[in-house]
């Protein structure tokens, strides 16, 4: 497909795996992160880092909207099909995720609760609009990528005067994420591995622009390098960090400038703002509570917000003791220190938030990179 | 669950553009976006385009790639040369 199989191209590869060796000072180590469960999958599937010398270490980030979700939103979204008998809409990805008392979406469908998978909020709209009889709510989850869809689709129930649907709003923010990371009170626990830049999100960036990261790149210095989601932009991006790096510099630069601005897409940034605001804090899966880091649905349109019409509470829900992923997200351990891994926790039966989605470190390292262990 | 397609427009209705991914046609949502204009290029995510995608700039970044390429691969050619002379 044009502007995707370009950018796999295995001879460029070569070169720019060259080039990174040539870049990488071999008498120092680099640590960068990859925020993204876009990248993170890139780099598992595409074998980036058996690309990379030896000193240059990848390190994934929380960015992957379905592993962040904590166990009480899902709840929440199961006791509102189940309990309080709405037509619960969902993206597919988060049909599996597990949830309190052995349950998940597609468990509590399988018990009678209404639950469709949809591709988009529009289906959710659609949904409502035609079974005007039942409630319908669209499960909302996701960054600021996904986020201005759910907004669009609320101010259209407005337009139409919708009395039958609402959203259970679960969108969090990347810039709040990251800078968890890099302050958090668990870096004191766990310590944390010296974090030497950050390669930025693809798609959130094209709504955000790359503006709101200048802020990390100056307070923290760190260099941030926005890449896009293919193996090619990968690399591009981490010898443009090397770089950076070597020169004792911490800017942001923009490897993705095919989709990418400093200011981003204004109309789905005032969007988002009309309809949503800050929560003071949020709960995620493997970062526990994060503050100014979710959003919630605005006063006026509190008739579109799901928490308010329907008596669904958040109940904060425990990850299991042994699961590593807090510790794996700040890049202190890797999937295969945990003790769970490959043998309690799988993919087909996932314990905590990384093993989630496709997206998460714990699963790319299962499909992917499982048997590099053993060489 | 991040996975967005740039994507060729084929034809546009009001706030719907048909898009065209590898020969299948579907219908995406111009709610986030200005000034599309059929045969641009869109990234598509969950049903939305969410940016148009600059082709110049997709061209120079492949450009860049090639010539990062050939810049390691002469520097490595210089290195085995001055490796056989010494
Ligand atoms: S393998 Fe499973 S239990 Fe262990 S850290 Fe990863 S997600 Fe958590």
């Amino acid at each position: 497909m044009k502007y995707i199989d370009e950018f796999r191209d295995g001879d460029l590869a070569a070169g720019l795996s060259a080039a990174i060796r040539q870049a990488a000072d071999p008498g120092r180590r680099y640590h960068f992160m990859e925020f993204c469960g876009g990248h993170t999958h890139a780099i598992s599937r595409y074998g980036v880092s058996d690309l990379l010398p030896d000193g240059v270490r990848m390190i994934h980030g929380p960015g992957c909207p379905v592993c962040v979700l904590p166990v009480g939103r899902v709840d929440m979204a199961i006791r509102l099909a189940l309990d309080c008998g709405v037509t619960l809409c969902t993206y597919g990805d988060t049909l599996r995720v597990p949830a309190s008392d052995g349950l998940s979406l597609m468990k509590a469908k399988a018990r009678g609760g209404d639950i469709r998978m949809v591709y988009s909020s529009a289906d959710a709209l659609k949904i409502a609009q035609t079974n005007p009889a039942k409630q319908v709510v669209f499960f909302a989850i996701g960054f600021e990528t996904t986020t201005p869809p759910t907004a669009v689709a609320i101010k259209q129930a407005q337009a139409l005067g919708l009395a039958n649907f609402s959203v259970l709003c679960c969108h969090v923010l990347t810039p709040s994420a990251i800078s968890n990371i890099l302050e958090s009170p668990e870096v004191r626990q766990w310590g944390t591995v010296p974090l030497d830049g950050f390669i930025g999100p693809a798609h959130v960036s094209t709504i955000i622009g790359s503006r709101p990261y200048e802020f990390f790149a100056e307070e923290y210095r760190k260099p941030v390098v926005i890449a896009g989601f293919e193996p090619l932009d990968v690399m591009q991006a981490i010898l443009m960090l090397i770089r950076q790096v070597n020169a004792g510099r911490a800017v942001v630069e923009n490897e993705f400038s095919r989709a990418v601005t400093r200011d981003g897409n204004v109309k789905a940034q005032n969007l988002v703002a009309e309809v949503f605001e800050l929560r003071r804090q949020f709960e995620w899966r493997g970062l526990n509570v994060v503050p100014y880091s979710g959003l919630r649905i605005r006063r006026e349109f509190a008739g579109f917000d799901a928490e308010r019409r329907f008596p669904v509470d958040y109940v904060p829900v425990a990850d299991n003791r042994a699961c590593e992923c807090g510790a794996i997200l700040r890049g202190v351990r890797k999937p295969q220190d945990c003790k769970l891994f490959g043998t309690v926790c799988t993919p087909e039966n996932p314990v905590g938030s990384c093993m989630v989605s496709s997206e998460g470190a714990c699963a790319a390292h299962y499909t992917y990179g499982r048997y590099r262990d053993f060489q | 669950m991040c996975l967005a397609l740039p994507c060729k427009v084929v034809a546009i209705d009001g706030d719907t553009a048909t898009i065209d991914v590898s020969g299948m046609k579907k219908d995406v949502s111009l709610a986030l976006v200005d000034d599309v204009a059929v045969s641009d290029w869109v990234i598509v995510h969950v049903g939305y385009a969410l940016t148009k995608l600059d082709p110049e700039e997709a061209e120079r970044t492949l450009a860049l790639f090639a010539e990062i390429g050939r810049e390691a691969g002469e520097q490595a050619m210089q290195e085995t040369d001055a490796r056989e002379i010494h």
